[in-house]
């Protein structure tokens, strides 16, 4: 009697697994790509996600516009604020320890998140989405629209970023400035205008993910404390590596969501930092890293 | 013709003068060779030159114009490339991704025609690709050309990243100690190619090196640098005779 059911709700798991995974893994991608580019670990990516939905939270709910308007001008507003934040702040340290870049970016996401709760106060909200009422059933298994479409505008996310690095000339000129900044100078690229490009990229990407996960769990400033997940998905998956941290995004979605009904309580929120430790003894360059001794 | 003008081109670390002050002419289609002990300021005024290091003092003026204060990502689309002592190169792309980059600084196409591959950009990878082949056949890469550059040893590295400077299409090309850590053979393959870069290409060459026979075998003029002063300036018999050049080797 139970084949079914379990069965369903296994199937039910996996997409909403899918779905929680593949934000984690949107956010991961923002360390990465700002890690990459100028080799700064930006812990200010959960906050970011946080901004970029409360900002379409004020066009879409606020202002009362189309979703879709709403959410393309969140975008625009995320990746202007996240270009100036590297031109105004993140540029001036560059070149100092590793550590004050750490601590800056810390500091920087405590400031948005007090300034969010003061902007929209510190209560929770809920942004409307076009997919919400929307409910598929297959065979006695009832998906959600909102979910799938959080992995179908992942894929398509995807499937832009890799368009864009591969194919155009500040995707290319991007990798180039992650490689070798000096050598990307001699050959003409704008370093310092193409990392903040970078920031503005990821600030983007972080607003879309911000925007997919505030139906499916509300938002409020503290909502950047998913950052901390992104983060381990981004080391599973090799900190450095872009396909890299989506599968890492994905697998912890998968084991949280996976873990909460199949083990004993408590292990929803720890299984995925035990994965993450497990992976850290056995791949200690993450699932897709490259070896990343530095020669000396 | 002159190429390149220094004047009184001077760089302070905090109280240390790297460079202190020097003038000289290159002039167009001439091998120029810059030597001097270690820590001399040699790698230094290259650095000025191709705009990594500001300049405390003094003046560039290259093919006309005044690039003093000219932004880095600027000189090379302005006809100037370099070489690195250590070899800076993409070391995670393949050779032919490396030259390719190369010809980054004259692309004009923008980012929308690229995605969708339109005619206009297809003309202009058909181009850039021809180019790059060009120097490959030239430099004798092509058992390379699909090889990531970190696999490849250090002799090959050298020639490949002389290659990725020559893709940006330049004037004048500065080569910083193109010969250390090569061996005999590819040292002699070396001051081959350097005269080829002048001859066929029309490129003028300003190197930085140590190996003596080769400065001799190749370089018109010479110029000697220590401490960041100009000691000398003239044939490479002329410089080496210098009693002023000798007393920097030898000390004394």
């Amino acid at each position: 009697m139970h084949g079914g059911r379990s069965m369903a709700e296994f199937l039910q798991l996996l997409v909403n697994g899918l779905a929680v995974g593949c934000i984690y893994g949107l956010v991961a991608l923002g360390f990465v790509l700002i890690y990459k580019a100028g080799e700064v670990v930006n812990f200010a990516q959960g906050e970011m996600m946080m901004l970029g939905a409360f900002v379409a939270f004020t066009f879409i709910v606020q202002f009362g516009l189309n979703y879709w308007i709403g959410l393309a001008l969140a975008v625009v507003v995320m990746a202007a604020f996240g270009g100036l934040l590297d031109i105004v702040v993140v540029r001036r340290i560059i070149g100092q320890p590793q550590f004050s870049t750490v601590m800056l970016t810390i500091g920087l996401g405590v400031m948005m998140r007090s300034g969010a709760s003061m902007v929209w106060g510190p209560e929770t909200r809920g942004l409307p989405s076009p997919f919400d009422k929307t409910v598929l059933q297959i065979d006695g298994v009832v998906l959600s629209a909102v979910y799938l479409a959080i992995l179908v505008t992942t894929a398509l996310l995807c499937v832009f970023l890799l368009g864009f690095f591969r194919f155009t000339r500040v995707g290319l000129a991007m990798q180039a400035a992650s490689q070798n900044q000096l050598a990307a100078y001699c050959m003409g690229i704008p370093v310092k205008r193409v990392l903040s490009s970078v920031w503005a990229l990821s600030a983007g990407v972080a607003t879309i993910a911000g925007v997919m996960l505030a139906p499916i769990s509300l938002i409020d400033p503290n909502t950047g404390a998913i950052g901390l997940k992104a983060f381990a998905a981004a080391v599973i998956g090799g900190f450095g590596s872009i396909p890299g941290a989506v599968v890492g995004g994905i697998l912890i979605g998968l084991i949280e969501l996976f873990s909460g009904v199949y083990l004993p309580e408590g292990f929803k929120d720890t299984a995925a930092y035990i994965v993450l430790l497990a992976v850290l003894v056995v791949r200690p360059q993450g699932l897709f890293g490259a070896v990343g001794r530095k020669k000396v | 013709m002159t190429i390149l003008r220094a004047q009184d081109l001077a760089i302070n670390f905090g109280g240390i003068k790297a460079v202190d002050g020097i003038t000289f002419d290159v002039n167009k289609g001439e091998i120029f060779t810059i030597i001097g002990p270690n820590g001399a300021g040699k790698t230094t005024i290259f650095n000025l030159i191709s705009r990594i290091y500001q300049a405390t003092s003094g003046k560039l003026v290259f093919d006309g114009d005044d690039i003093t204060h000219m932004p880095p990502h600027r000189i090379a689309g302005r006809g100037i490339a370099r070489t690195f002592q250590n070899v800076e190169l993409f070391e995670h792309a393949t050779l032919l991704q490396n030259l390719l980059l190369g010809q980054h600084a004259h692309r004009k196409t923008r980012p929308w025609e690229e995605v969708l591959f339109l005619p206009r950009v297809r003309v202009a990878e058909r181009e850039i690709r021809r180019r790059v082949e060009e120097i490959i056949d030239f430099l004798d890469l092509q058992h390379y050309r699909d090889v990531v550059v970190q696999h490849l040893p250090y002799g090959v590295r050298k020639v490949i990243e002389v290659a990725r400077a020559l893709c940006t299409q330049p004037k004048l090309i500065l080569l910083d100690e193109p010969s250390s850590g090569l061996n005999v053979e590819e040292t002699e393959d070396l001051s081959f190619w350097i005269r080829d870069i002048r001859d066929d290409l029309g490129i003028t060459v300003v190197m930085v090196e140590h190996d003596l026979a080769l400065v001799n075998d190749v370089s018109d003029r010479v110029m000697a640098v220590n401490y960041g002063r100009l000691i000398a300036t003239g044939t490479p018999a002329d410089v080496q005779n210098h009693p002023d050049v000798i007393k920097a080797y030898l000390g004394g």
